[in-house]
């Protein structure tokens, strides 16, 4: 999939382009001893902020096809991962293994911080293009989705709902609307820089005047929906709310006219690992095709494997019209996001 | 075991060293954080930002606001209640009771779930109810959870329970005599309640506004629950939002202040107030006090009314709970197609977080429970008995975290205990730490009421007889208090099951306990989840304070006929 889009996305994301071929870390297999001395840790602690189904799901295929491995789960709204990570940091203890937000101004701050091992698995060396890796491999992409605009169709019928962000701003859909916060998702953040860099401040000043409910996480917005508590999601995962459709409730995504933020969530080995073979072979798993298909199949990701086959009926990125992601713009950024979004919405 | 070298002062000594540390280090250290700047020098720049600026001014107005109102609520509700329960011949009042119980024993932020479900404005169950009777239209709603007041209400709710235990407890014990010679003047029923029940009972229902209003100022589960989706702070979720990144551990310590403040300034009015009125409880054995019967018509009303004001904590939110716990939409009309065994599946066999909670929760109540109702029949006996110097600052230190709410001891112990040398931090002992202290007060109490009742004479003899005072301690007071030892270890086990607040500071992934996973499953809206995790856990409660309750009555019954 990614070979027909990857031009596309080249233009995405600003991730690795300025990178030279020759620093690429050696790739490494996957070897009988690392499996062995995965196996006599005995255990990989992952911090991710993937919705639960999607963490235990990949947790259940990762121990089946290394039994004796056991995946711990701990899921958080990113930017509270963020803050526990930092906490245990600065109190010196090592957990988490492994760790994936949906914020990789994250992963830049923790590269930059130390905080991570280069580790590039063959496959990802092989399969995954040049341009979307870090230049290290201290952080992989381990899945891309989209912040998008949905819908309750028992609510609003396909017609009348929405077409674009700044439809929004229409007083009939005041009371109407429930969107996360960035202070706690990951998501939410990347998509509050990416939406007011094409539409203005502007536009989340008019947004804030609606008298949106704004819940916690990302992966909420579309449950919201599906119970009827809004009618409309301003911003939320478009996988949780295909997810949510899927298991029979009436919701439905909107891919905004002006353009749908692009959201990678990359995952890190962590320097510190307590049980660091664990970590590499669970890293290896995350960026093998197996799983990436897994995520793309029954979970309604977008992946960067090019082995990955996506099924019909997902819209490419650039029917969607993906915003530009450029993390290393957010890193410096994200105090002045929360403090001016705080400034309009009052939390 | 005639042990010839006495134990009791050293072991007193350490206890009260120990007991310093627990409440202390917290403290100075809050302190300390609240009066530097990042680089460590001296400044008052985070109190200067704490008390000017709007962002933490309105938080604070708006925990006060919601505090007095659901306080205020709170006793003008319970305090009937409590005297119907009480002093009237309502029928089921042992059953009333029980029902009470079982709302003290649910955790606030529970409560508040569940009220989501049922009085959110479009998806609420009881909305959509009022919208089908009314023909109101879907834009048209008649609660609003998410808002300053339905944030007071839901906190009432839950603070109902400690406002009734301390008024019925003041209306068992209150002497019959005074009401007798009132009515025999010939005072009618309601000028003896207005004039010699009421004010009697005053001091009780005036204590329990207190802990009403403290406990609604403290929470942090509710608010965060409930406050955020409307766009609005209180200092609690203020404080917690300060710990997000980048964390700004001074401005936090500072915020926290203002409320540990205001908690000594109430908890000290209040001991001025009730130390004026102690006049009330003189005398020594009285007479049972007589039941006011209402009437037929009146008693079933009565109950009528009672069975109402449970449905607000008990009734309606279990309900609630256990429609999400077995359907798929919550809030979709209850059909045999729309039930599910999908989320008992999931909590039990697909999330891994279930079982390795359940046992730290259970672990950390049983602990904390045993380590505190020790810890408080010690203090409690030594205060009581004035066995050694100081065992005035013994019976203060041990009240005292009454007054620092759970988050920000969270913070204060996080502070104290993740850097060297102290690095408990990441450990169940900083989890243990935190529960004994919040819990210690309570139990505290519970032992110094008992202990009240029983006369110094055995233990006089005991040690006549050679026995140090630990030994007395051992195989004479314990012994006798049996049944205050068992209500206080019920209470804290019951705290433990319930506390957030601090929990939420100081899990790691290994010390997970069940409150913090249910937050985080709130966080991404899993409400099927939620409320089986939830109902598993109150009912783990129940069953493990009715088995406690009952040994304990097994163990009164031995001591009697034995």
């Amino acid at each position: 999939m990614i070979a027909r889009t990857e031009w596309v996305l080249g233009a995405l994301l600003g991730l690795g382009l300025a990178l030279s071929a020759s620093a690429q870390p050696r790739p490494e297999r996957v070897t009988p001893a690392l499996i062995d001395a995965a196996k006599k840790e005995g255990r990989v602690v992952f911090y991710s902020s993937a919705d639960i189904i999607v963490g235990e799901k990949v947790a259940k295929a990762f121990e089946a096809a290394y039994p004796g491995v056991k995946v711990q789960v701990e899921r958080n709204g990113s930017e509270r991962l963020f803050q526990k990570f930092q906490q245990e940091v600065s109190a010196r203890l090592a957990i988490a293994d492994v760790i994936s937000t949906s914020d990789a101004a994250h992963f830049v701050i923790w590269k930059r911080d130390g905080l991570l091992a280069s580790y590039l698995p063959e496959e990802a060396a092989q399969q995954i293009p040049l341009e979307f890796r870090d230049k290290d491999a201290t952080f992989l992409p381990w899945r891309l989705s989209l912040s998008v605009m949905g819908y309750n169709t028992k609510l609003v019928k396909p017609d009348e709902a929405p077409k674009s962000l700044v439809d929004l701003l229409d007083p009939k859909w005041s009371g109407k609307i429930v969107k996360a916060h960035p202070s706690y998702s990951g998501t939410i953040l990347t998509a509050t820089f990416q939406i007011s860099r094409e539409l203005g401040w502007d536009y989340y000043e008019k947004l804030a005047k609606q008298k949106v409910m704004q819940v916690q996480s990302a992966t909420e917005p579309p449950k919201k929906l599906s119970i009827g508590e809004r009618a409309i999601m301003a911003e939320g995962n478009e996988y949780v709310v295909l997810l949510t459709k899927a298991q029979g409730n009436p919701v439905e995504v909107i891919y905004a006219k002006e353009g749908s933020p692009t959201i990678v969530s990359p995952s890190a080995v962590v320097k510190n690992a307590p049980r660091p073979n664990a970590a590499r072979l669970f890293q290896s798993y995350l960026m093998s095709r197996e799983a990436q298909q897994m995520l793309v199949d029954d979970m309604f990701m977008r992946s960067f494997h090019r082995g990955v086959k996506m099924p019909a009926g997902m819209p490419s990125l650039s029917d969607v019209k993906a915003m530009r992601e450029d993390a290393e713009a957010v890193v410096d950024q994200v105090e002045a996001i929360k403090e001016r979004y705080r400034r309009h919405f009052g939390t | 075991m005639g042990a010839k070298l006495d134990l009791s002062l050293p072991t007193f000594a350490v206890l009260g060293l120990f007991l310093c540390a627990l409440i202390g280090l917290p403290v100075l250290w809050l302190g300390y954080f609240s009066l530097t700047d990042r680089a460590g020098a001296w400044t008052l720049a985070n109190f200067v930002t704490i008390f000017s600026d709007a962002d933490y001014l309105r938080p604070l107005a708006t925990t006060l606001g919601v505090a007095v109102a659901s306080g205020t609520g709170a006793t003008i509700v319970a305090a009937p209640v409590s005297w119907l329960i009480a002093r009237s011949d309502m029928p089921f009042r042992r059953t009333s009771r029980a029902l009470i119980m079982a709302s003290f024993v649910t955790p606030p932020f529970l409560g508040a779930i569940a009220w989501e479900i049922l009085a959110a404005p479009n998806s609420g169950a009881l909305n959509a109810l009022w919208r089908s009777l009314t023909g109101a239209s879907a834009d048209e709603r008649l609660l609003n959870i998410y808002s300053a007041p339905g944030l007071a209400f839901v906190i009432g709710c839950y603070t109902f329970s400690y406002v009734f235990v301390l008024v019925a407890n003041a209306l068992d014990r209150m002497p019959a005599e005074l009401e007798d010679s009132s009515s025999i003047l010939g005072a009618s029923a309601f000028r003896t309640l207005w004039r010699i029940t009421v004010p009697l009972a005053l001091p009780a229902i005036l204590a329990g506004s207190l802990v009403a209003f403290l406990q609604a100022m403290t929470l942090f589960g509710s608010p965060a629950i409930l406050a955020m989706p409307a766009g609005f702070h209180t200092m609690t979720t203020k404080i917690w939002s300060l710990f997000q990144y980048p964390p700004k551990l001074g401005l936090a310590a500072a915020a926290a202040l203002p409320l540990l403040g205001l908690t000594v300034l109430l908890l000290w009015t209040q001991a001025r107030l009730l130390g004026r009125r102690s006049y009330a409880v003189v005398g020594g054995r009285h007479g049972e006090p007589r039941r006011v019967p209402l009437g037929r018509v009146g008693r079933w009303s009565a109950f009528g009314a009672v069975m109402a004001v449970l449905s607000l904590p008990v009734f309606l939110p279990y309900g609630a709970l256990f429609k999400a716990a077995f359907t798929r939409i919550p809030s979709a009309p209850l059909t045999w197609d729309a039930l599910t065994l999908h989320h008992f599946r999931f909590v039990f066999f697909e999330f891994s977080k279930t079982m390795p909670a359940i046992g730290n929760t259970l672990l950390f109540g049983l602990a904390t429970a045993t380590a505190g109702t020790l810890l408080a029949f010690v203090i409690a006996y030594l205060a009581a008995r004035k066995a050694i110097v100081g065992h005035r600052v013994l019976g203060f230190l041990a009240t005292a975290p009454i007054a620092i709410p759970g988050i920000v001891l969270g913070v204060g112990l996080f502070l104290s205990y993740s850097r060297p040398p102290l690095l408990l931090y990441g450990t169940a002992w900083i989890l243990l730490i935190a529960y004994l202290t919040i819990e210690l007060p309570a139990a505290y109490q519970q032992m110094q009421s008992s202990l009240k009742s029983l006369h110094p004479d055995l233990e006089d003899a005991s040690r006549l007889l050679g026995a140090n005072r630990l030994r007395t301690l051992r195989d004479i007071v314990a012994p006798l208090m049996a049944s205050g030892l068992a209500a206080a270890w019920c209470l804290i086990f019951i705290g433990v099951m319930r506390e957030l607040s601090a929990a939420i500071m100081l899990v790691t992934s290994s010390t997970k306990v069940i409150s913090v996973v249910i937050y985080d499953l709130n966080e991404s809206g899993d409400l099927g989840a939620i409320s089986v995790l939830g109902l598993g856990m109150l009912f783990a409660t129940f069953a493990i304070v009715g088995l406690v309750s009952r040994l304990r009555r097994g163990g009164e019954a031995r001591m009697r006929y034995g």
